[in-house]
């Protein structure tokens, strides 16, 4: 594996984060439990989930939207949560950039999407003086027309046309990683493809690496290098994603891939499928494998065997 | 008509009228249901499949009815006064909703949301019939129990079920299913489709229609597929026939963009469709897919007629004879 040899951009650490609510009574919610991976320059990695799995906090821990309760975050070697001062801050998000699955929300309705890029220079590069232009190389780089999209407001674009406008963004920036969130869960099947697509060739030619936050199994697959399978804020599962694929070892990622829609093959009609008992089942393989915690169960493929 | 056929749908016509004038969601619209079917009806964001089932159940302002016919064994549907629609609502027409998810009152327990629906449709929810929706939600897995809970007490897939029990507790005989599965994990996704499935096994429900825009899923439950662009039907068949062999360049180039487990990127490239679909406000005629078609001539400007290409295959495309049957998967 040619990228294990470089150094990571970015690498997690043990990270868990508690949500606490309550006034009188309190209640603790564990959403992200014990999390470790690294992310490597030109990559894809999928963290894979359903709802609630803890994927998203791990995404806006990742953006410092979030602090974590426990472990650490490390950009470049440097620990973010020492990232103080205004300029530090300034510095890690023209590197680290999210985009989300809403496009409409990530516009202010009232300006025109022009806005977003004047704020980019702005904020994080106000030595720019050819503005225009590199503004227009990047709509280009992401096909489209800068002249059908600049000056217009967000409501005169269809969503794939605001997604591609973000891509546009964090190329502009030079952003080294990306947080993917559900980015083309609200777009229709024939035009997420041209932005998949897309998003693989940018990491290929300028070394991005993106982490795609998705629960379509299908889409992950296409798409990533390595996988991750969240469950209930654990990571169950992760390596290079046909390993993980055709492979899989946890009852929980079993389960995942045996309730996948799949074009060409259909779910067994005998099997008695009832979503809850992958509880059952996953009790009893932590059981069975008492005391073995995560295990590589080959070079690239990392199980949770056990929890304490 | 067939004896087989439950619902019978001619040229059906339901824009919105809006100030600017007609948005033409549902243009020209023809297909049938037959008993004990399962028909799929698939397209992306905007091609009028949500407003068909609308149209069908409940059609509010601005969405208006403009012509064709829904044969209902046999009684038109569109023609039906509100109160006479009533009667065959929920008992014998029944439709799972599109954000049913969020349709129980927060306020209510589910038990009470039950009986204030059927006490609606002139039905005295006594003893017997809470046994009956016992019985129902034991058969879809879950604790009677969730009778005397608040909907947020329950998970999305749960409340799924509920409202699947519910919408189908007076066994009728066509239920429209749309969207059920768009909000959910792929597990209660996978659960959701196939009880449809069982219900019909069971008895439960006659015939459904089940509206998505996930062409995977309707490949694993549905009998026949129906496929809609722009407020048109471009192409009906078998799901083997639909999925295996689409005639219709849009059919053709929207199975070929859908990702499959086993297909990485760096293996092979799927490619999306160009272009976005079109403005349906006051649309004139001709092929809606005709501005991302690559196969488009001047004829396209015409709207193409519906032919049959087997018994079973229609297909509504000028040149679908000399594009040919791309197989794809």
């Amino acid at each position: 594996m040619a990228e294990v040899s470089k150094e990571p951009i970015i690498s997690i650490e043990n990270l868990t984060k508690i949500f606490s609510s309550g006034v009188f009574f309190r209640e603790y919610t564990t959403a992200v439990k014990d999390v470790s991976f690294a992310m490597y320059p030109g990559t894809i990695l999928s963290l894979i989930g359903e709802s609630g799995s803890g994927k998203t906090t791990i995404g806006r821990m990742m953006l410092k939207l979030l602090r974590p309760t426990s472990g650490s975050i490390y950009f470049h070697g440097k620990d973010i949560a020492q990232l103080r001062s205004r300029a530090e801050r300034r510095e890690y998000y023209r590197r680290v950039q999210g985009i989300f699955q809403d496009p409409f929300s990530s516009f202010n309705p009232l300006f025109r999407v022009d806005r977003v890029f004047d704020m980019v220079y702005d904020v994080f590069m106000p030595e720019v003086r050819d503005r225009e232009a590199r503004t227009r190389e990047a709509l280009m780089r992401v096909n489209l027309n800068p002249d059908r999209i600049l000056s217009h407001f967000p409501h005169q674009l269809s969503g794939g046309q605001l997604q591609r406008l973000l891509i546009a963004r964090a190329l502009l920036m030079d952003v080294e990683i990306l947080v993917a969130d559900e980015l083309i869960s609200m777009l229709d099947a024939s035009t997420r493809m041209g932005i998949l697509n897309l998003l693989v060739d940018i990491c290929r030619d300028t070394g991005m690496s993106v982490l795609f936050i998705t629960h379509d199994l299908a889409l992950g697959y296409y798409v990533s290098d390595y996988t991750m399978i969240m469950h209930q804020g654990r990571l169950v599962e992760q390596g290079a994603t046909a390993e993980v694929y055709h492979n899989p070892v946890h009852p929980y990622t079993k389960m995942l891939f045996r309730s996948v829609p799949d074009i060409g093959r259909r779910w067994d009609p005998k099997e008695k499928f009832i979503p809850e008992q992958v509880t059952m089942e996953i009790d009893e393989f932590y059981a069975e494998n008492r005391g073995r915690g995560m295990v590589s169960v080959s070079p690239e493929h990392l199980v949770l065997m056990s929890v304490e | 008509m067939a004896a087989d056929v439950i619902l019978d749908v001619q040229e059906l016509c339901a824009y919105y009228r809006i100030l600017k004038g007609d948005v033409k969601a549902v243009d020209g619209v023809t297909f049938q249901v037959r008993r004990g079917e399962i028909l799929g009806i698939a397209g992306e964001s905007g091609c009028g499949k949500s407003t068909l089932a609308h149209t069908l159940m409940l059609r509010k302002p601005p969405l208006k009815h403009i012509s064709g016919k829904a044969l209902f064994l046999g009684q038109d549907i569109m023609a039906m006064g509100a109160e006479e629609f009533r009667k065959l609502r929920l008992s014998r027409i029944s439709i799972i909703p599109q954000y049913a998810l969020d349709a129980l009152s927060p306020t209510k327990k589910i038990g009470e949301f039950v009986t204030d629906l059927v006490r609606e449709h002139g039905i005295h929810p006594d003893r017997s019939f809470f046994a009956k929706v016992e019985e129902r939600m034991r058969f879809v897995n879950l604790d009677p129990a969730v009778l005397g809970k608040y909907p947020i007490e329950l998970s999305g897939g749960m409340k799924q079920r509920v409202i699947m029990v519910i919408s189908t507790i007076l066994n009728p005989e066509l239920v429209i299913a749309d969207e059920i599965t768009s909000a959910l994990d792929v597990s209660s996704q996978r659960f959701a489709a196939t009880l449809l499935v069982e219900l019909r096994e069971k008895g439960i429900i006659g015939s459904a229609i089940f509206i998505t825009h996930d062409l995977a899923i309707l490949y694993q439950i549905a009998d026949r597929l129906l496929i809609m662009y722009g407020g048109h039907v471009v192409e009906t068949g078998p799901v083997e026939t639909i999925v295996h062999e689409p005639r219709h360049p849009y059919t053709q180039a929207l199975l070929s963009s859908l990702p499959k487990v086993g297909v990485q990127i760096k293996d092979e490239r799927l490619e999306g469709i160009k272009g976005t679909p079109p403005e349906l406000l006051e649309i004139g005629p001709g092929c809606r897919f005709r501005e991302r078609c690559p196969y488009r001539t001047k004829q396209c400007e015409q709207t193409p007629v519906t032919e049959n290409i087997d018994p079973d295959h229609s297909i509504a495309c000028w040149h679908y004879q000399e594009i040919g049957g791309e197989r794809v998967g």
